[in-house]
């Protein structure tokens, strides 16, 4: 199952022409500045922009083309808005209910009750959505979106109306839709580390245009565009666990460039990981230094230098094939004599396990 | 104490203000939910229409329905012409007179439950495959509650309390178009004060009654909303 989609909207002050293939697997992440058009693109996806044209296809359902537009009730999706918006008139449950019951028994694929595990809202079915925290009711949210057996999930910055907290709280329940569910994902967000923990694919939509697509490691890396800039820089690596130290209490991640030494992790080998490695915390030599506390050091292809503000460069690498990103000092990418091609060491400092 | 045509003229006002409640809401909720979501360019112009009852001396409304329902009028003419009976003096035509008359008690209230609801509940009730109609019979009417309330209980209570309109429309016949608030004209008129006192007693109580029983049920509905907003 593939998504096609072309959408032309024309507003006196804004005008949004994307044309996009989405991933029929996974989490399609849509990102870029305020006013660029996410948000709008995904209710046009929906059928909630009643002026939009173009062509949307889902599968094998045509939702729209030029001879004729699905009205969005009857669009197999699901859709999480910003705040969750239930039904103040209803409790839990039959906010979960409302959509399912809509739903013919032939197109039910996801059970109420499977909907609600997945979330982990079984406790809270009675209670009105008053009665709940804003983590809560983004939950059931999500879960009521689910129970209408949707053929793709499309979702509007859904954390973004929550405090860090709550947003720890939810990320799990995330991850697990990933994992467990055999539907495409949506996920419109600004923020850049929701993305690198959710996302495989980005979408970076300026403008009311698309200004590039791909896998999210590469796009995070790719320096045309501004996400592989400033102090928030990182690199993602998709790799496994391959061992563990007991007597050091390590855990050892194998990726295509080499082995992780990280602190210890109760994760199964085999278990698949997302690292995400900040620009910053990496540095470059020419040699391999063993005498020094780092323990993650891989060899890598020099591919491309650009500057950061006066003083300091964004190196970007490779190794074996998987992008890196290094922020070092102008000066010391001069002393090292960095050009594209030249083979260094990374050493990194810090990994931060996402998933 | 009340005597029949007291009597009769209580049961002819509490059938009056039914009836027009019943279409004042059937008439009043289309108008008021298509009244709340239009951006149509003459909207103001409605809306005065509508209003026209707030401001203008119910005799001049009572007059100008006079005319029109009458036998030489457009619409009792009309009905003449169609085998009817001219609506004017009659219970039907003072049903008409009160609906317009009361019309802005109603839709204002609608209109104003239905703005607050927004366009988000409608939206993501479509997107949970509720059709237009059904996500208006389960989401904006439950969520419109108190505006239906407010609206149902001052479109009777200003029916029962109008006096105007249908002293010009509605002739005063006992057990067809006398209304309370007429029969305690007529005692007022003819100095029987303790029927009068009865009478407009009576109808102080009542309309007291049911209005603190909208702003009771309204405040606890609004209470809740605030409680939400909190989280």
């Amino acid at each position: 199952m593939s998504i096609d989609c072309r959408i032309n909207i024309d507003r006196p002050n804004f005008s949004l022409d994307i044309e996009l293939a989405i991933a029929s697997t996974g989490i399609t992440g849509i990102t870029g500045p305020s006013g660029g058009g996410k948000t709008t693109l995904l209710r046009a996806m929906a059928g909630l922009e009643k002026n939009s044209r173009g062509y949307l296809r889902v599968g094998d359902a045509i939702w729209q083309d030029a001879m004729h537009f699905t009205p969005p009730h009857q669009r197999q999706l699901g859709y999480v808005f910003q705040e969750a918006s239930l039904f103040a008139h209803l409790n839990v449950q039959d906010n979960l209910q409302y959509g399912m019951r809509r739903v013919p028994n032939s197109q039910r694929k996801v059970s109420i009750d499977r909907a609600i595990d997945l979330l982990g809202i079984a406790p809270l079915l009675q209670r009105k959505p008053t009665q709940l925290s804003g983590g809560e009711r983004q939950r059931v949210a999500i879960a009521r979106a689910l129970a209408v057996s949707p053929k793709i999930l499309l979702m509007d910055e859904p954390l973004s109306a929550l405090d860090i907290q709550r947003k720890r709280e939810i990320m799990p329940y995330l991850e697990t839709l990933h994992g467990e569910l055999d539907i495409p994902i949506i996920y419109v967000s600004h923020a850049l580390d929701e993305l690198a923990r959710l996302a495989d694919h980005l979408v970076l939509i300026d403008n009311g245009k698309v200004k590039d697509s791909g896998a999210i490691g590469d796009m995070l890396t790719n320096f045309d565009l501004p996400l592989a800039r400033g102090d928030d820089a990182a690199a993602l690596i998709n790799g496994q666990v391959s061992g563990h130290d007991d007597e050091f209490q390590l855990t050892y991640i194998d990726f295509a460039g080499g082995r992780f030494t990280v602190a210890k992790k109760p994760l199964a080998i085999g278990h698949p990981v997302r690292l995400s490695i900040a620009a910053r915390d990496t540095s470059l030599t020419k040699q391999h230094q063993s005498d020094t506390s780092i323990l993650n050091i891989f060899p890598a292809t020099v591919q491309a230098i650009t500057a950061e503000g006066n003083s300091q460069v964004m190196v970007r690498l490779s190794a074996q094939g998987t992008p890196l990103l290094s922020r070092i000092t102008r000066k010391s990418a001069e002393l090292l004599a960095l050009d594209k091609g030249s083979e260094v060491f990374v050493q990194i400092k810090t990994v931060a396990l996402l998933a | 104490m009340l005597n029949e045509y007291d009597l009769s003229a209580l049961v002819v006002t509490l059938k009056l203000a039914a009836v027009s409640t019943l279409l004042l809401l059937a008439l009043g909720t289309p108008l008021a939910w298509w009244m709340a979501r239009t951006r149509w360019k003459y909207k103001a112009l409605l809306e005065a229409v509508i209003a026209l009852p707030l401001v203008l001396p119910p005799t001049v409304l009572g007059f100008y329905l006079l005319m029109a329902l009458g036998s030489n009028g457009p619409i009792g003419g009309a009905m003449a012409w169609l085998g009817g009976q001219p609506l004017a003096f009659t219970f039907a035509g003072l049903v008409i007179g009160s609906v317009i008359y009361s019309m802005p008690f109603v839709v204002q209230p609608l209109q104003n439950a239905f703005s607050a609801i927004g366009s988000r509940p409608m939206e993501v009730a479509a997107t949970l495959r509720a059709s237009p109609l059904d996500r208006f019979f389960t989401v904006a009417v439950p969520l419109a509650r108190p505006g239906f309330i407010t609206a149902s209980v001052l479109g009777f209570a200003h029916t029962v309390g109008e006096f105007g309109v249908v002293l010009m429309i509605g002739g005063n016949i006992p057990g067809e178009t006398q209304v309370l608030s007429i029969a305690i004209y007529d005692h007022v008129e003819a100095l029987e004060y303790g029927h009068a006192h009865w009478l407009s007693g009576g109808l102080l109580l009542l309309s007291f009654i049911l209005l603190v029983s909208i702003y009771t049920i309204n405040r606890r509905f609004t209470l809740m909303q605030q409680v939400e907003h909190e989280h």
